[in-house]
């Protein structure tokens, strides 16, 4: 054999042995057949690796072989892309330049330990594909739809397809090229208001009409054109300053509608007023009052709000809890898999750079809204099909949250058709961080001049460029591809190792995440904290040559820390760094000066003054005005058996099991999940909320919960949030969670998350005519977001809003309805009193907590019927919380088996679930109200409960509770739901038949192991 | 502090060191970590509950000579997505220990670990860490050359999957991991756990050695290909392997998942029907099995014999 020609470029084709299990192949035929009607015959896969690296022979051989080979699966082929007798056509999915390529980076680490030489693994030398060829002759159309709907993203994939016998066209990509390294000036001096906005809309800096007169005000100002003379800047601004600010300006980063002045007027009452600010009139200022009540009290937990990364708060004397809910919607909407991903990593970073930075990840939870699903029609230009959507978002949540080893706890899925063209994903990741890092305070945020810049973890390419600022438009057609990436879990999860150990050594000073905004938003608002900074940009590592000095500011690639660290200690920082196999890289330093201050190779590309940047943003004024929406409720004939109502709720989108979802989460990694998704001995029992410990030495935990209810918003978003927020709380006083605060210096934390994510809210008279009323029903929710945080005395530690969750294309406009997420977590002092919700034990009483009210408007029952009706259910706080008290108080005597908290589908609904964790059933009398049957079954009342008590505790149950307890029935050990009223069973259902539609749901049918039993052969040997 | 209690184990090579040449009545684990491994933190705790001492130690460490293995009793591959399984599970893992050189000599830490295993001493790998055993060839080890034999790959069901199995244990097994257990519930979390055996020949010698340690149980409690009992197709219904010396342990289910009662899904009514029983998982009962199995032969072994094994 002759070894000695090293070729530069080579190929490895795997494929399966004969025999051996197909899968990837198999999900591709029945996918197309499924879901584009389109036959494929049997499909067969194969995976590819170019490598562009000098090899023998031999050497590529034992690569080949050694390393991707798997020697009972796989066979191998080496340069030569061929297809197999029988298949007529193909389809290879490669990756376009510069996108993330996980498989090609791991083949490098492998060849590198093969080799046993140094590779620079910075530099990507192999690619990795899909090959997959087809059996049917399928023409080229049909190909790419299965490639372009099924398989890759246009955006991020570079996809080939085409007959076998024409020859199979390889693509590798080649990063690299385009544009040099200058920096470019843009005039703003003369242009018309016609202009500025065009040079906004074109570069897409997102600012409108008066914000680009500021920063041209600023540019012209004669103190700013001194300073710029003396600094040797030109006159005009340069290209990378026009992008710091608009990066720095944006509704992401900035909040500006949340911080703007709203003049609301009530069309009903009259009432107008004048909101200086949502966030502070409703969000700050009711935390701080709050927070009075509970320093009044001698709870003094609340450590850190709205001023991080995160919020946190004191679990115990050594250690606090840090808590962060974010959205990734529109990367979401045109990479659902990307958008995902880069969503959980981002959210992840967050709290482990809160304060000095190194918090351990405790568990993810995460809240999605979608388009229905079975949607059958046709799509506008650029809008995934939301069934799309949903598998995306799911695979990348698995991946972003398995792979990064942290369990993901809890969730929810929400179908409405207004999701169809922005989905929201809400990721939420708490975390624990010690007291005390090397003798400091590990909350705070101390930065001084001279402090050294550093950037750790991935490299930066284009990818995620203009991020912040297109997240803050509307959705359309047009969506640059540079917004999208892939996230890498396991970059991150190397640089999340990294971050624990050289905080617990004393290495870092403080750290914050790169998210949106990148470089320029990360060291732009650190800057604040020192007074400014310097940054040396040509000493920013790349994927690939080629980029612009603002691309690399202002880039959002992945997985990437902003670490501050005292100069002395450099040296053992970056020998960590080397020793845990993290890139680090010292690019600048912290100032007193006033100035953002950014170089390339000594020349200046940008000098902004931080308090400009930071302050100098136009306020906004909006205009909000409430119009009730008009609403009656419907007639809807009343019928004597409500079991096939009962059967067609839980078999409905918004009720029925998620466990496919579910169960592709890893929620017990760590092994510290208490009460998971899914509970009970049949594994099928729904519950509440999310109860995690901390630890394995102390019984200290946490229960986690959500809230949403946009359906509710069609009636009055006032309700609509205030009930979201109930229905978080109900939720962890289910799982055995208590209210804080009931007791002076009870320490019983609570940290809540608010996310808005809200349709165009600015009015518009031609492109947003009904703008007033969107804004109005927004300071609704605030007002409700106010009222329950007062009412519960429990504080918000962070948030986000999300302020353009609108699709256009085709000239028509795909808006969300107004929704409100409330995430909660609050301290459980022993996770042994955790309650499930399932029913335990024959002869246990069952019981309703809190009482029912005629409120089916928005309910999943009128939903049914094709209505919505006009009684939205209502909070009423000071009940609530009485309830709330006197659950705890029982949960303390021990006297509560099982609580399951009363919402979508109402009391019947809560009944079946509560029999599906262990094949039980319950005879159950349904109380003389005088409420109609309907309201009784199927109402959404908020603040209730279905409990079970023991038959020994029923007596002291009964006492403590008194009439806010109606008892309702039994436990049975016959498996079967009975409900009469009136002296007639109004339903009877087998539990088994109530528990198989629920998880036959729609859900379960599009994503579960529906072909699973023929895959299940036996071992075939 | 409590909540940093692992801190101290992550504290690496001279703690680690110190404590190998001190106290000789502690059952010593390492537990190596680092490249996308995410179980180390229970997998040290199971050791803690069990009584040994644990020690996490990022790879690079053992890998670089900064920690030796042979100051240890047992050496444990914790699941995660090492290198992100990108390659197939463990691939990139097993690939660096079994080429990546330690020295300059050309040594690699594979010959340490069977060096380690010569000694008498152990191995356990969960999950991706039982994915690396078995593609390094620790697994089964039939041919007593460390080649890999059988394989492990994507479940039947073609997804990763989340969910509790109940195991049987092999009663012709004689690893001392599995003493005295019969049936073991635990949650499965992987997406590549199908045991695929290439010949008809190897499945027998491996069922006669009684080297399948661990099957996956229907309803009934038998044996089952049948999803989601046997969650993802494994050969012989196999949930868990040994090496003939029985030394070398993997399985894909977590028992490190399951330390406390109050993991179980169906706890809460456990503990109403039986309100005295115990609060230990019961998973812990493979590292307590171990730990006492060490412990035990260690204070049977004379001083002169545990320092020729300790070399």
């Amino acid at each position: 054999m002759s070894d000695n020609t090293a070729q530069s470029t080579h190929t490895i084709q795997l494929t399966l042995k004969p025999g051996q299990h197909d899968g990837d192949g198999q999900r591709v035929a029945e996918a197309a057949a499924r879901h584009l009607g389109l036959r494929t015959g049997r499909v067969r896969s194969a995976a590819l690796y170019t490598v562009r690296y000098p090899l023998s022979e031999t050497q590529l051989r034992d690569f080949a072989t050694r390393c991707l080979a798997d020697p009972v699966l796989h066979e191998v082929r080496l340069n030569e892309l061929s297809g197999a007798d029988g298949y007529a056509t193909y389809i290879l999915e490669a990756r376009r330049p510069g996108v993330t390529d996980d498989e090609g980076t791991s083949a490098q680490n492998a060849l590198a330990d093969l080799l046993n030489e140094p590779l620079d693994v910075h530099t990507q030398h192999i690619f990795s594909k899909k090959l997959y060829l087809l059996e049917n002759d399928l023409p080229a159309d049909d190909l790419r739809r299965i490639a372009e709907e099924l398989l890759g993203n246009k955006l991020i994939n570079w996809l080939e397809v085409g007959r076998v016998a024409d020859g199979i066209r390889d693509y590798t990509p080649r990063p690299g090229g385009g544009a040099e390294a200058i920096t470019e000036v843009v005039s703003l001096t003369g242009l018309s208001d016609a202009e500025l906005l065009q040079l906004s809309k074109e570069n897409i800096y997102a600012l409108n009409l008066e914000e680009m007169r500021a920063v041209r005000d600023y540019f012209a100002a004669p103190e700013t054109q001194e300073e710029r003379k003396a600094a040797a800047l030109p006159a005009d601004p340069t290209d990378c300053e026009l992008e710091i600010i608009a990066q720095t300006w944006s509704e992401h980063c900035k909040h500006k509608e949340f911080a703007a002045i709203i003049n609301y007027k009530d069309t009903e009452t009259g009432e107008e007023k004048q909101i200086d600010s949502l966030f502070k009139t409703y969000i700050k200022n009711a935390t701080s009052e709050v927070d009075r009540k509970l320093r009044a009290n001698g709870n003094d937990w609340l450590i850190k709000v709205f001023s991080d990364n995160a919020g946190a708060v004191r679990i115990n004397p050594d250690s606090l809890f840090v808590w962060k809910v974010e959205t990734h919607n529109s990367p979401s909407a045109i990479d659902p898999y990307g958008g995902a991903i880069t969503g959980i990593l981002g959210n992840n970073r967050d709290p482990l750079a809160t304060g000095i930075g190194g918090a351990r990840l405790l568990f993810n939870t995460n809240v999605l809204c979608f388009g229905n699903p079975q949607y059958d029609g046709p799509l506008l230009t650029g809008q995934l099909h939301p069934r799309r959507i949903l598998e995306g978002v799911r695979k990348g949540i698995e991946d972003g949250g398995n792979k990064s080893g942290v369990p993901t706890v809890n969730g929810a899925i929400v179908f409405d058709d207004r999701y169809a063209g922005k989905p929201l994903v809400y990721c939420g990741t708490g975390a624990v961080m010690p007291m005390q890092f090397a003798g400091k305070d590990s909350w705070e945020k101390i930065i001084d001049a001279g402090d050294r810049i550093i950037m750790a973890g991935g490299r930066v390419g284009k990818d995620g460029i203009h991020g912040a600022t297109f997240s803050s438009i509307e959705l359309d057609e047009t969506a640059p591809a540079t917004a999208v990436q892939i996230g890498s879990p396991i970059t991150q999860k190397l640089a999340m190792d990294f971050l624990l150990l050289a905080a617990r050594r004393g290495l870092l000073k403080c750290s914050t995440d790169n998210g949106a905004g990148g470089l320029s938003s990360s060291v732009g608002e650190l800057a604040g904290i020192s007074g400014g900074a310097v940054v040396e940009l040509e000493r920013v590592p790349l994927k690939y040559p080629g980029l612009r000095p603002w691309e690399i500011f202002v880039s959002e690639s992945q997985e990437r820390f902003t670490l501050v660290v005292e100069p002395g200690k450099m040296a053992d920082l970056l020998a960590l760094g080397q020793e845990m196999e993290v890139e680090l890289t010292d690019i600048g330093y912290f100032t007193a000066d006033g100035f953002l201050d950014v170089r390339f190779d000594g020349a200046p590309v940008a000098r902004l003054n931080m308090e400009f940047l930071h302050e100098g943003v136009p306020r906004k004024i909006l205009e909000a005005e409430w119009t009730k929406p008009a609403a009656a409720e419907p007639e809807i004939p009343a019928a004597t058996d409500y079991t096939p109502t009962l059967g067609q709720l839980l078999g409905s989108l918004n009720i029925c099991s998620r466990e496919s979802v579910i169960r592709q989460y890893d929620h017990e990694v760590k092994g510290r999940t208490i009460v998971k998704p899914l509970m009970g001995a049949t594994g099928q029992a729904p519950q509440d909320a999310a109860v995690v410990r901390f630890n394995f030495e102390s019984w200290e935990g946490v229960a986690v919960s959500n809230g949403i209810l946009p359906r509710y918003g069609d009636l009055d978003a006032y309700h609509m949030s205030a009930g979201s927020f109930d229905e978080a709380v109900r939720q962890i006083i289910a799982v055995g969670g208590k209210l804080p605060n009931l007791t002076p210096g009870d320490g019983i934390f609570w940290s809540v998350n608010d996310n808005f994510c809200v349709p165009d809210s600015v009015y518009d008279a031609t492109t947003n005519s009904d703008g007033k009323q969107k804004l109005a029903k927004l300071v609704r929710m605030c007002e409700a977001l106010r009222d329950a945080t007062a009412a519960y005395c429990i504080p918000l530690t962070s948030g986000k809003d999300s302020m353009k969750n609108d699709f256009k294309a085709d000239g028509v406009k795909i808006s969300v309805p107004p929704t409100v997420l409330y995430s909660m977590t609050a301290k459980m002092e022993d996770v042994r009193r955790a309650i499930t919700s399932d029913f335990k034990q024959a002869d246990d009483v069952v019981y309703l907590l809190g009482e029912t009210y005629d409120e089916l408007g928005g309910s999943e029952y009128y939903a049914l019927h094709g209505q919505l009706g006009a009684n939205v259910p209502k909070v009423d706080f000071e009940k609530a919380k009485a309830l709330y008290t006197l659950v705890g108080q029982a949960n303390d005597q021990h006297l509560i088996q099982s609580c399951h908290d009363l919402s979508d589908g109402g009391l019947a609904v809560a009944l079946a679930e509560c029999t599906f964790g262990y094949d039980c059933g319950a005879s159950i009398e349904l109380p003389a109200t005088g409420l109609p049957l309907p309201v009784q079954l199927f109402s959404e009342s908020h603040s209730r409960f279905l409990a079970t008590v023991a038959p020994e505790d029923v007596v002291a149950f009964e006492q403590l509770l008194g009439q806010r307890a109606t008892r309702l029935g039994l436990v049975t050990k016959e498996a079967r739901l009975l409900v009469r009223h009136a002296g007639s069973t109004v339903i009877s259902a087998d539990a088994a038949t109530l528990r198989s539609i629920w998880s036959n749901g729609p859900v379960n049918q599009l994503l579960g192991v529906g072909e699973v039993a023929h895959l299940n052969h036996p071992p075939a040997v | 502090m409590v909540q940093e209690a692992q801190e101290a184990a992550h504290k690496v090579q001279s703690e680690a060191q110190t404590q190998a040449g001190g106290a000789s009545a502690a059952v010593r684990a390492l537990i190596l970590t680092g490249f996308g491994i995410n179980c180390e933190e229970e997998f040290a705790a199971a050791y803690r509950l069990a009584g040994a001492e644990p020690t996490i130690v990022h790879l690079n460490q053992v890998l670089h000579g900064q920690v030796s293995i042979h100051d240890f009793d047992v050496l444990n591959f914790p699941g995660g997505f090492s290198f992100g399984d990108d390659l197939g599970s463990g691939v990139v893992l097993a690939n660096k220990l079994r080429y990546r050189q330690t020295g300059a000599n050309g040594r690699t830490l594979l010959d340490d670990i069977r060096q380690f295993i010569a000694d008498g001493k152990f191995v356990l790998g969960i999950c991706n860490g039982f994915q690396v055993l078995v593609k390094l060839g620790l697994l089964p080890n039939l041919g007593g050359n460390v080649t890999p034999e059988v394989t492990l790959t994507h479940n039947a069901s073609g997804r990763y999957e989340d969910r509790w199995v109940t195991l049987r244990v092999n009663p012709n097994t004689t690893t001392p991991f599995l003493t005295g257990i019969d049936t073991l519930e635990v949650p499965v979390r992987h997406g590549e756990g199908r045991l695929v055996i290439p010949d008809a020949a190897l499945q027998q010698r491996i069922e006669a050695s009684g080297l399948n340690c661990l099957s996956y149980l229907d309803a009934n409690g038998d044996g089952t290909h049948v999803y989601p009992f046997n969650p993802n197709g494994a050969a012989l219904n196999c949930a868990g392997l040994t090496d003939p010396t029985g030394q070398v342990f993997g399985l894909m289910p977590h028992p490190e998942a399951f330390l406390s009662a109050y993991n179980h899904p169906d706890w809460a009514r456990r503990r109403r029907q039986n309100p005295h029983a115990g609060e230990e998982g019961e998973g812990l009962r493979i590292f307590k099995n171990i730990v006492a199995h060490i412990a035990h032969a260690r204070s049977a072994a004379t001083p002169a014999a545990e320092l020729a094994t300790q070399k």
